[in-house]
Parts: C-alpha cells; structure tokens; sequence
C-alpha cells in the first residue's frame, strides 16, 4: 500500500467535494457537540449527586411560639422531640439550631446580598433540627413519624428537591441526545451520500483501477479515508465548541451556583473524558457508513 | 493461455444469449481477431477473459486461473497479468501522459522508483517519447491510443486485449497501432483483438475467429474478414 497515493486521493476527493464535504463536517460536529453536552451532564449531574451524596438532610422546623420561647431545647415538647429523634434507628445525626443561629447562617449565606438580610429578622426564622439519615433515599420514614407532632411546624425535604433538580438536568440530557441522534441519523446520511457522490465523480479513475488489477483496499480506502476524515475534522470541531462554550459562559453561567456549591462545575478533566468518546464514536461511525455504502453501491 | 468450453453467457435483461456454446482455445503468443457483426458477442467475451462477468455455463481458464471458481479478492491478480485497451480510451483527462501510465502501477503498489524506470521505457515503446509531459487532450487520438497501450503494457501482462482500438481512428493512424500491437505481439505477448475492420484483418493474415448471434461460426488459422460482407 503506497501511503502517499492512497493520500493525495484523500486530498483531492475532499477538494473536489468540498460543498459536501463542508455540510458533512457542520452536521457530524453540531450532532457530536451535541452529544457531547449530554454527556457532559450526565457528568455534572453524576458529581452533583456526590456532592449532596452525605449532605442530604431532613430539616424539622418547630412552631413559632416554640421558637421563641425555648432557645436551648430545655423543655418539652422541643427536649422530648430531640430524645425521640436521637434514639430513632433511621437517623444518623441530628443537630439543634435555635432561631438565632439560623438568623447567622442565614446572613452568611447572602452575605452577597445585604438589602436582603437587611429585611430578614430573627423572628422570622424557625428554630429546627437538621437530620441526617442513614439511608438519605428514604426521607418519608422521619416525614410520616414527626408530621403534626406538638412543636412542629414543618418538615422540611432537601431530597425533594433535589430530585426535581435531576430530574430537570436528566430531562436536558435526554432532549441533547434525542437531537444529537437525529443529527446523528442527517449525518450519516450525508456520509453515505457524499460517499457515493465521491466515486460516482471518480468512477474513470476506479473504472481504470478495477481494470489494470487493483485492490478493493486501493480502489476503496480513499472513500473510506474521507468519511473518517471529516468524520474526525467534525469531532475536532464539536471538541473544540465544547471548549470554547465552557469557557465563554458556561463558566460565567455557573459560577454563583458553583461558587455556593450547589452544583458541580464542568471541569477540564470532563472535557477530557468526553472528547475522546467523541472522536471514537465520529471514527467508528463515518468509518462504518462509508463501509456500509460502498458495499452496497459501488461496484468493486 | 486462453481456454473457453462450452460457453454460454445469458446477461438477465435479455432473452437471447449474448455467447452460446463457445469453445475457444487461445496459446501462448498468438494473435487473434475477434470479429463478428455488432451485437455478436465480442465485447462479452473479452469481458468473460476479465472476469468482469460470469459465464451462465461453461467454464473459461485464463493463464492458469479457472475463472468460473475464482475467489472475488483473487480477481485483482488475475487483471494484473492482462492488459486492455479500448475503442475510447478511458485517459484520466487531468493526468498527464506519463502520470496516466504511472497510475496503472501506482494503484497496483508498484514501488516509486521501478514507476521511475519502467514509465519513460514504455513510452519510448510505444512512440512517445518526448511526450511525457502533455495532457490527454494535446494528443491525437492515434497518440491517445497510443498512450492507453503503453498503460495496459506497462506491467508487462501476458496478454493483451483489445476491444475495437482502431474504432476511432483513421486508416492510417489504424495501420500505425496495428504495427505497435504486433510488435507487442513479439515480445510474446498474446493478443486478442475484436474489431469491424476488414482491411486491417485482411492485411495481417492472422488467425480469425468469427462470432454471430454468439455463437462461434469460423474459426481460422491464417483468416480474412470474410467474403461478401
Ligand atoms: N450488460 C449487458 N446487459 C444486457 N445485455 C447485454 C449487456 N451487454 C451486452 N448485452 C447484449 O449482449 C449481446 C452481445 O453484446 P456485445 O457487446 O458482446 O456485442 P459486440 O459483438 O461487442 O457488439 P459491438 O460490435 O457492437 O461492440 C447484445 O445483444 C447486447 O445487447
Ligand atoms: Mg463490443
């Protein structure tokens, strides 16, 4: 096999079909960048939930006038409460804060905000107690046993929140790779037909390869060579917009939810387990279609 | 070298054979006419030699390859070792005299440096020495046909077959590839040639054998086109 043939055929098929050759790079790309943002969420919300993984707690907020009255949990029901949870087999932790270390932590966590902690007052705020649970997927046993208890005001359920936060991001990441798909299914055609496009316009030259004795690797590989080769300019592409997306805004966009770790951030290391998925999967499948096509329509 | 028993081809869109019961031994060195009226089966049969069809029955053995049981991927080697040539040709336009014989053994993997040596020796065989560097379309079609000669001699094939080389050309320019084929023909080298052209058959004495209807009808040693046609 002559490498340097083999590539000027490359070369100069590319070249001749460059309209095509342009269309079928911008879909593989936009259908990769595309799956690879899905991927990237699948990331993110794979680091979020280990980041909440040991945070997740029950939060029991007590009635105002026990608030007020009882800052220290010295008397019943506040006391009687603590015992209970204390002794509960599904709970790990559980911490008293009274309404004046809420009203502190409340402060530091808007800090950023100060017309708002200006609003806020003490009084505003429940004492309560922060559960931690052994098995933080089953909220509902604390939910069912402490609801309407005397002293409680609300039960308050990080969890579910945070399941309508995943269930949000698993929504994105299904609607990114639904798209990415039926880019997907555009650039394989698109290979497909640029392929027969290509050696429809060098059927002389097959014609005369075919004749003089050549092999279905020389007469084939250009074509093959080109789909992977804007297969692989299209991953390159879909890598680089990745990049550049996190970098212009997605960065920006996060920042305050990263910054009070609410979410994980995209992170180079992401990036740099997704785009080689990416350069693999545009390989394989440009590699196949253009396999798959001169199988069926170009006669050997 | 050439050997076809009991030959039918039947392509599918049509009803009448295209060859039937053709047996035709070629050896070593000869040359050959393949003449016929149009439609006769010339084409076809060169095309059986190729392998670029199957016969229907029968079976064709081509320099010791059976062709009829040949594995596809054995096919590229069975080419390598016939050269052709066409009544129109088939020159890559954007390839230059010596880059149009270049690329027959390019594309076979021939290494750069024996391209280097055997493409101006060729050239040089063929007549065309001095133009290496002109385009297909600078060139006469004696020339043309010239160089598509060069090219399917280049590899030095054991034999060469022709489909109707003269169709294009002139009287003249027709004697003047005759004299080349012969001389192919001498380096031992067999030829077949199909062609129309009587005076080309009739002026080379050579063996002839005659199709109609697909079916061989004449088959001579030292022949002429034939009476009353
Ligand atoms: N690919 C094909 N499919 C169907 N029928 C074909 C095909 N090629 C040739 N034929 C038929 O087979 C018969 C023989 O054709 P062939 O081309 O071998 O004749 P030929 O002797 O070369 O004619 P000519 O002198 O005009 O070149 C004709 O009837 C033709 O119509
Ligand atoms: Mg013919």
């Amino acid at each position: 096999m002559r490498a340097s043939f083999v590539f000027s055929e490359v070369v100069t098929g590319l070249r001749r079909n460059i309209t095509m050759t342009i269309a079928m790079i911008i879909t593989t790309a936009i259908s990769l960048l595309l799956l690879g943002g899905g991927l990237l969420v699948v990331r993110m919300i794979d680091n979020t939930k280990e980041l909440y993984q040991d945070k997740v707690e029950v939060n029991i907020y007590l009635t105002n006038d026990v608030s007020a009255s009882d800052k220290e949990c010295r008397a019943d029901p506040c006391r009687g409460l603590r015992s209970q949870l204390e002794s509960d087999p599904a709970v790990e932790r559980v911490e008293f804060e009274n309404r004046d270390q809420a009203y502190e932590r409340f402060k530091r966590i808007f800090e950023a905000q100060p017309e708002l902690v200006k609003l806020a007052r003490p009084e505003a705020l429940p004492s309560s107690f922060n559960v931690r649970l052994k098995d933080p997927d089953r909220p509902e046993v604390i939910i069912q046993t402490y609801k309407g208890k005397a002293g409680v005001d609300s039960i308050g359920d990080q969890s579910q929140f945070l399941d309508r936060f995943f269930s949000a991001l698993n929504g994105v990441r299904n609607a990114t790779f639904f798209i990415a798909g039926v880019m997907a299914v555009a650039a394989l055609l698109l290979i497909s037909n640029t392929v027969q496009l290509s050696a429809f316009t060098r059927r002389t030259e097959v014609g005369i390869m075919r004749l003089v004795g050549a092999t279905r690797w020389y007469t084939q590989l250009p074509f093959l060579l080109e789909a992977v080769v804007t297969g692989i300019v299209g991953a390159l592409v879909a890598i680089a917009m990745l990049v550049g997306a996190k970098l212009a805004f997605l960065d920006d966009v996060l920042a305050q939810p990263i910054k009070s770790g609410v979410v994980k951030s995209v992170e180079a290391g992401d990036l740099a387990f997704v785009s080689p998925i990416l350069l693999l999967i545009a390989i394989v499948i440009s590699a196949f279609t253009g396999y798959i096509t001169l199988r069926l329509y170009v006669r050997t | 070298m050439i050997r076809l028993e009991q030959v039918s081809k039947v392509y599918k869109t049509s009803t009448r054979p295209a060859l039937e019961n053709v047996s035709v031994q070629v050896d070593k060195g000869e040359f050959v006419f393949l003449i016929g009226p149009s439609g006769s089966g010339k084409s076809t049969f060169l095309r059986l030699l190729l392998r670029e069809e199957v016969p229907s029955k029968g079976r064709v053995y081509v320099a010791n390859f059976d062709l009829t049981r040949m594995a596809r991927r054995r096919v590229p080697r069975l080419r390598q070792s016939i050269g052709c040539v066409f009544q129109d040709f088939r020159l890559l336009a954007n390839k230059t005299v010596a880059e149009n014989v270049a690329f027959a053994l390019e594309v076979i993997g021939k290494p750069r440096h024996t391209i280097k040596k055997v493409v101006p020796e060729v050239l040089e065989l063929v007549g065309l020495e001095g133009k290496a560097e002109r385009m297909p379309h600078e060139l006469s079609g004696g020339e043309q046909q010239r160089v598509a000669i060069a090219r399917a001699f280049v590899n030095r094939p054991l034999m060469l077959l022709a489909d109707e080389p003269t169709g294009n050309l002139d009287p003249d320019t027709s004697q003047d590839i005759m004299l080349l084929l012969e001389r192919i023909n001498r380096t031992g080298t067999t030829v077949l040639m199909a062609t129309h052209d009587h005076s080309i058959v009739d002026s080379m004495r050579r063996r002839v054998v005659e199709l109609d209807l697909g079916r061989v009808v004449r088959d001579d040693a030292r022949g002429v086109y034939g009476v009353g046609r």
